[in-house]
């Protein structure tokens, strides 16, 4: 067990699979000699070799559209796209073609492939550069999508996508690439659809994201000064979608909250709120209570930027008025 | 190069099965049992037999939309071609894909693709994995003239040609990009010829109407792919004897220019060649006969056929055969 950055641990969930399975190969703008231009892959082009591990241009369509093509034979392909925002120049190639590939042919095609793309605000890029795009995969039969919070969800994640047989998007999160956390010794393999229950409550169900994980643990923290007791799931996995921990949560609280960094319109919240609506209606003693970004792109200047993404305090002030 | 006899009647016997095939599911779709869209490659038979004689097991084609005669001619099953296209339950793609999109991967045929350049970057990626696995396939990639104005196009030849990969991106020129003149939207006068230079690669135009010049360039780019020097990218002059899709009667085109291209049908000029080089008109009969058989019997095996069971509906999202998105 040691501490490892977000960032160091992405190397070494790369590293540990690249190690294992010679077929697994990684392809991305500056990933190669550069190291990646978060450090993400720092030392696998001079561990692997420049074949294993390679520069590409400029040329989304063309790194999706070529993981794709090398899953289709023999390779266990990893694409990495520098920001998640880049996904809209490639959304045709991710949607279109990776996505449905396996049903139009009738299940004929396997493509057992990796896009790793980093994701969210916090780092006062604008509104191009800071997105939170997970609820558009989410949105797309055919697509796996996970976010780690955590450096050991990162390493064990992103182990079960390039093991996973199905395209898997791995969305990391920006604003903790520096953070560090504790890392098990030794191989880590996780499993996609799982979400973890980080701590224990009989209030409120808080379920957060990637960055907003953090989030919804600092507001646990204070509702607990307050009297009010909050579970707080990390949801880790989108597709699948780990409803059975949410549910059982609710049956227990009776009440949920949200806490997403998309903004607000059919955010990956919304399709939770309808599910427990559906599902566990009868268990719920409130509303149900999305924290969300706004309808809005996001601004540049820090001020403004914090003000759009959810905080601490609006967890906090959104539990107390649903808890009351 | 002299094509061999047995090649020369291997690219005739495709096109004259690739030409039945098209009429009939021309007729078929007139008859109400095809039904949404159909891109006939009527007319174009020279350019998919041309590389199809020329390709190998294991070799691995990506098409377009207008992908019938390339997957037949890589060796899909007729009869189950045509099950797709009458969404029956023996269909190549289980129903599931339909016209625009058929597959038949243990042939080679990677997919047909819908969305005009997608499969060009997916082809080089199967070039790449055979780079780096030192196997000696090749991959051909087929597009059409109104392919050279997209983005992806454009990202696949330079990144083929930076990579080195074995690859042969072949533009069928039809002249026409769906309803307009591709003359109308284009700089240069040959939509891919033209532009190879950008990329480092030779220009290379081939009269696609030509069975034997078509197989001759094709064996010459696959051989250059396979020695390890990269890619090619050929343009291949042709023309559709129908519209764009089933929607289209073409009326833009036209008559003279029409005339002129039906005049030099590939399936007619080969045939006056080989009759030129003596094979009799026997064997070229019975090569027709052979196929019109074929044709029709795939079309009663798939009228005698149901639709696909709704419980396939749910089925193939994921490599588990199923769709679940939840635990």
């Amino acid at each position: 067990m040691a501490e490892l950055s977000y960032r160091d641990a992405v190397a070494r969930g790369l590293a540990q699979e690249m190690e294992r399975d010679e077929r697994v190969v990684l392809i991305g703008e500056d990933v190669a000699k550069a190291g990646g231009v978060f450090k993400t892959t720092v030392g696998l082009y001079e561990r692997f070799g420049p074949q294993r591990v390679r520069d590409t241009p400029i040329s989304e369509e063309a790194i999706t559209g070529m993981i794709m093509g090398a899953a289709m034979n023999g390779l266990i392909p990893i694409g990495e796209l520098m920001f998640s925002d880049f996904l809209a120049t490639c959304w045709d190639i991710v949607t279109n073609q990776i996505a449905k590939t396996r049903y139009m042919t009738g299940g004929q095609v396997s493509l057992p492939l990796v896009i790793r793309t980093a994701n969210g605000g916090g780092a006062r890029f604008g509104g191009q550069h800071s997105q939170s795009l997970e609820n558009w995969a989410m949105a797309v039969p055919g697509l796996k999508v996970v976010a780690p919070s955590n450096s050991a969800d990162v390493v064990g994640l992103l182990a079960a996508a390039v093991r996973d047989p199905d395209p898997v998007i791995v969305f990391e999160h920006k604003a903790l690439f520096a953070s560090k956390s504790e890392v098990p010794d030794g191989e880590i393999v996780d499993t996609l659809g799982m979400a973890k229950t980080l701590r224990s409550g009989s209030d409120v169900t808080i379920v957060a994201l990637a960055a907003m994980v953090d989030k919804a643990m600092g507001a646990a923290t204070e509702l607990e000064r307050l009297g009010i007791s909050a579970e707080v799931i990390d949801l880790r996995s989108l597709v699948p979608l780990d409803t059975k921990t949410i549910l059982e949560s609710v049956a227990k609280t009776s009440r949920l909250v949200t806490v997403e960094e998309n903004p607000r319109l059919l955010g990956w919240g919304a399709e939770i709120s309808s599910l427990v609506a559906e599902e566990a209606f009868w268990d719920l003693d409130g509303p149900i209570v999305r924290v969300t970004t706004p309808h809005i792109p996001l601004p540049a200047e820090g001020g403004l930027e914090d003000l759009a993404i959810p905080s601490v305090e609006r967890v906090v002030e959104a539990v107390k008025k649903l808890v009351g | 190069m002299e094509s061999s006899r047995d090649t020369r009647l291997a690219l005739y016997e495709g096109m004259v099965r690739a030409r039945y095939f098209e009429q009939r599911a021309y007729d078929l779709f007139m008859q109400g049992l095809v039904k949404g869209t159909t891109h006939l490659g009527l007319g174009q038979e020279a350019v998919a037999a041309g590389f199809a004689v020329a390709m190998r097991p294991g070799d691995m084609t990506y098409c377009t939309y207008r992908g019938h005669n390339h997957t037949l001619l890589r060796g899909a099953p007729m009869g189950p071609m045509m099950g797709e296209l009458m969404g029956r339950a023996n269909g190549i793609c289980a129903g599931k894909g339909g016209s625009m999109h058929l597959t038949d991967v243990a042939k080679g045929a990677m997919g047909s693709y819908a969305i005009v350049g997608a499969h060009l970057p997916v082809a080089a990626g199967s070039a790449w994995a055979a780079q780096m696995r030192g196997t000696d396939q090749v991959t051909a990639c087929f597009f059409g003239d109104g392919t050279t104005n997209i983005g992806a196009f454009h990202e696949a030849l330079n990144i083929a040609a930076v990579w080195n990969l074995p690859v042969v991106f072949v533009c069928e020129n039809n002249l026409y990009m769906e309803y307009t003149p591709i003359s109308d939207v284009i700089a240069v006068e040959h939509p891919a010829a033209d532009r190879a230079s950008a990329y480092g690669l030779e220009r290379i135009i081939v009269d696609g109407n030509d069975a034997d010049a078509v197989y001759e360039v094709a064996v010459t780019a696959f051989e250059r792919a396979r020695r390890g020097e990269g890619p090619s990218l050929i343009e291949a002059l042709t023309y559709r004897h129908k519209g764009h899709s089933r929607a289209d009667p073409g009326k833009y085109r036209p008559d003279e220019e029409v005339e002129e291209w039906l005049d030099r049908d590939p399936i007619k000029i080969y045939r006056d060649r080989l009759a030129e080089l003596g094979v009799p008109a026997d064997d070229l009969n019975a090569i027709e006969a052979a196929a019109l058989a074929e044709v029709d019997e795939a079309t009663e095996a798939c009228k005698s056929t149901p639709p696909p069971d709704p419980a396939i509906l749910m089925t193939d999202v994921w490599a588990d055969g199923g769709s679940s998105w939840r635990n």
